[in-house]
């Protein structure tokens, strides 16, 4: 060959790069997601169907909106407000009003997301600011559930689902659908109320059966019941090293182990440390929301205090807050402390004795 | 001797491509002519001792040392100095060389050099012999080997590190050394000993090199102080830093030499260049060097002598048309060449030619950091790459060289390598220091 007329191309090392690049890490936890989706689809109907593709199509909009306004390139083909979507529609009830699952998500990526300047630079997990948003804005309809496995689900919505915007949710209309449905299986008696509520709130604690919270066999949000499906997807995600598994390795141990201490003082009036583990939002939170890269601290050992942190916020606001759920308000609380934990955690650099002050 | 591999905490594992590695080394043709540049290394630049027109011959010293910190140049080949003057070198400006035009009718064979009894040598002696024979880091930094060998005043090394791990992917030339020319390793081994007047000797190898790890497991006698370790395959394993954790968990201090922890460090070649030159007291004017990549069709270890032009080493290598990218050194740390004129210099371990879809896509989209922590987890020296990308990007230098320790970065390249959004952290961060230098040298 002729090396007089090579052109050579300069760059500065390293030159070689790993594959992995942001929209491939999104389209990851995506695919985690999608079975959790389907499992909610499955369990709660199509209703459930609409009100994850309302709050993904939600979030996926006021992201191009947001760039297309503020004339820069888009910004959702790195799968971000994707991800943002199917989770808030995951931690939705399965009968949840359209138009407020929508609201929940142009709020979430607007606010907590675009405000700040997009990927990477919010402070809080946009999906949980939603929908911390709709618990306060619409706390009746985020506190409505629906049994699991009801006959009839794929033929019919729930009559919330196509609730008319700023209008009164048709609470009758649900609980009738509920009842006719349930008249078929010969069930009777629907309390309404999820595994954790029923502990909380009925006169004499009661607890759901381990494996039927393990199997996803109760109501819910669309998202949370199916715990070992939930861990399943995470397993894939810490195996494809897109998941830092300290942190819900730290969530989970501390919450069980405060759980367990409360348990043992008094074994009626608390629920077994399995139970807490396995009930409500605690292994989907765990999973994918503590976990999210932007809001978590990067320290090694700050992950783990992190991931600490949030597990006893939970438990505290369950047995003590007035809530029967604490899993948002503690990764919400979690993801406010991370600076502050990444500060005092900062590991030694290497042959530096003493610490500079900074 | 331990079973366990060691290692340092952090760092990557990028693809190996050692496709090299069995590819016994092999002598190239002599070149037409060779491009002696008189800084090859880091210190002070070498003196001319020759004038243009002058006949020298092979292994002859050209320029001597220009300082303690320098080392003298021998002539690679028998020949007639053609030019002493500027020409381009390796960092991509110009600076002096001595250029020898080959005498055709030479058969290259003989090389000048006084034969020196070296056990009768004191250490002192020694290290200046070192000096003599022009030799540097063979692995690619090129410091001054005699250099190391005499530590400051008040400082004992009780431990050399013979480096024989090799980190960087593509690059065989260590590997080679050690299965070809290991007993001149012992040898120079036992030398920087006793320049050094050291207690011990380790060998490290990574343990993907099991051949050569058994090759110097049987030339090492039992009954000296030289010991060889295996250290897990992981990438920067070879930086003196990290292997002073690995294997003895001494932390060099940060802006500190090797040498205030009691360690001085070597590369295999250089030792086995030392052990081969000394008792010959020949210099150091040819090395192995790594030619490979998908841009060259005869890929392998070639005995090039030193000045021979990249364009010569990569022609006989067989360069084709898909090459975008020559790469002096490893494609972790090593610089791209601007030319095919660059003479090879004395620290050059590797020759890559690489194609487009071997290399780092030079316009990917850059996505906003997500604060994965990847490059956190990969910083083999604990620091904080994203915090310094950040602050690099808000043009905050100061803060950045003062409470981030900036300056204890050594560019391993780990972060970028890692780095989801594309953010070319080290170049980010050689700008910050760049411009720390020329701010501090202004005031």
């Amino acid at each position: 060959m002729n090396s007089e007329n090579q052109i050579l191309r300069l760059s500065t090392s390293p030159h070689l790069k790993a594959n992995e690049d942001v929209p491939a890490i999104m389209f990851n936890v995506v695919m985690a997601l999608i079975p959790v989706a389907l499992f909610a689809i499955v369990s709660f109907g199509i209703s459930a169907f609409f009100v994850i593709a309302t709050s993904t199509v939600a979030c996926v909009l006021t992201e191009h909106l947001s760039c297309v306004i503020a004339k820069k390139t888009t910004s959702i083909r790195d799968w971000s407000a994707v991800v943002t979507g199917i989770i808030l529609g995951l931690t939705l009830p399965p009968g949840t009003p359209l138009w407020i699952a929508a609201l929940g998500g142009v709020f979430g990526v607007g606010m907590a997301k675009v405000l700040f300047g997009g990927i990477g630079c919010n402070c809080f997990n946009p999906a949980l600011v939603g929908r911390a948003f709709l618990q306060i804005a619409f706390p009746v309809a985020i506190t409505t559930w629906t049994p699991s496995m009801l006959p009839g689900r794929f033929t019919h919505l729930i009559p919330s689902t196509l609730t008319t915007p700023f209008m009164k949710m048709n609470l009758e209309g649900v609980n009738n659908y509920i009842d006719t449905a349930l008249a078929t299986t010969g069930v009777d008696g629907w309390s309404g109320a999820t595994p954790l509520s029923m502990w909380k709130f009925a006169d004499t604690p009661q607890f759901e059966s381990s494996v039927r919270l393990f199997t996803g066999m109760v109501p819910g949000s669309t998202g949370e019941t199916a715990s070992w499906l939930i861990i399943l997807c995470g397993l894939y995600l810490i195996w494809r090293k897109m998941m830092n598994w300290r942190i819900t390795a730290g969530m989970l141990l501390s919450a069980f182990l405060l759980s367990g201490a409360f348990w043992l003082t008094d074994r009626a009036a608390y629920p077994d440390p399995v139970f807490m583990l396995f009930s409500g939002g605690l292994i989907f939170g765990a999973t994918f929301m503590a976990t999210d890269m932007v809001a978590s601290p990067m320290t090694s050992a700050g992950v783990w205090v992190y991931g600490a942190f949030i597990g006893i916020v939970t438990v505290v606001i369950r047995i003590f807050g007035a809530l029967p759920e604490g899993v948002m308000f503690a990764i919400l609380l979690g993801n406010a402390v991370s600076p502050l934990i990444n500060q005092i955690t900062q590991p030694r650099v290497y042959g530096i004795t003493r610490k500079r002050k900074a | 001797m331990r079973k366990m591999a060691s290692t340092f905490p952090h760092g990557i594992h990028p693809t190996e491509c050692k496709h090299t590695a069995g590819a016994a080394t092999k002598r190239l043709p002599w070149p037409p002519e060779v491009t002696v540049l008189l800084s090859q290394h880091i210190g002070a630049p070498a003196k001319a001792l020759v004038k243009k027109g002058q006949q020298v011959k092979r292994g002859e010293m050209v320029a001597e040392a220009g300082g303690f910190v320098s080392v003298p140049m021998h002539a690679p080949i028998t020949g007639k100095v053609k030019s002493v003057g500027l020409t381009l070198n390796p960092r991509g400006d110009m600076a002096s060389a001595i250029i020898i035009e080959r005498d055709a009718d030479a058969d290259q064979e003989e090389i000048v050099g006084d034969a020196q009894a070296i056990d009768d040598l004191s250490p002192e002696e020694l290290v200046q012999a070192v000096q003599r024979a022009g030799m540097v880091g063979l692995g690619g930094a090129a410091f001054p080997t005699h250099v190391k060998l005499s530590p400051p005043k008040g400082k004992r090394v009780d431990t050399v590190v013979v480096n024989g791990c090799e980190c960087e992917p593509y690059l065989t030339t260590d590997y080679r050394v050690m299965l070809e020319e290991v007993t001149w390793i012992v040898e120079g081994a036992r030398l920087a000993r006793r320049a050094t007047g050291a207690d011990e000797v380790v060998i490290a190898i990574e343990n993907n090199k099991p051949e050569a790890l058994e090759a110097i497991m049987n030339a090492v006698p039992n009954n000296e102080p030289i010991s060889v370790r295996s250290l897990t395959t992981k990438y920067p394993q070879g930086a003196e830093k990290m292997l002073s954790r690995a294997l003895l968990n001494r932390d060099v201090p940060s802006g500190g030499l090797p040498s205030d922890v009691g360690v001085a460090c070597f590369n295999v070649a250089t030792l086995a260049k030392m052990g081969q030159l000394l008792p010959k007291g020949q210099g150091l004017i040819e090395r192995i060097v790594t030619v490979s990549g998908g841009g060259v069709s005869r890929p392998g270890n070639y005995i090039v002598p030193l000045g021979t032009s990249l364009r010569f080493v990569l022609e006989h290598a067989g360069m084709t048309d898909n090459t975008c990218t020559i790469i002096n050194g490893g494609p972790m740390m090593g610089a791209t060449m601007p030319s095919l004129d660059i003479p090879l210099a004395k620290g050059t371990s590797g020759l890559l030619a690489l194609t487009k879809n071997e290399i780092r896509e030079s316009n990917a989209h850059i996505f906003p950091c997500i604060r994965c922590a990847r490059c956190v987890d990969a910083c083999p020296m604990f620091l904080n790459p994203s915090m310094l990308g950040l602050l690099a990007r808000k043009e905050r230098y100061e803060s950045m060289g003062e409470t981030h320790n900036l300056n204890d970065c050594f560019e391993c390249g780990c972060c970028s390598y890692v780095c989801p959004s594309n953010i070319p952290l080290v170049h980010l961060f050689r700008v910050a220091k760049a411009v720390n230098r020329e701010r501090s040298a202004s005031k």
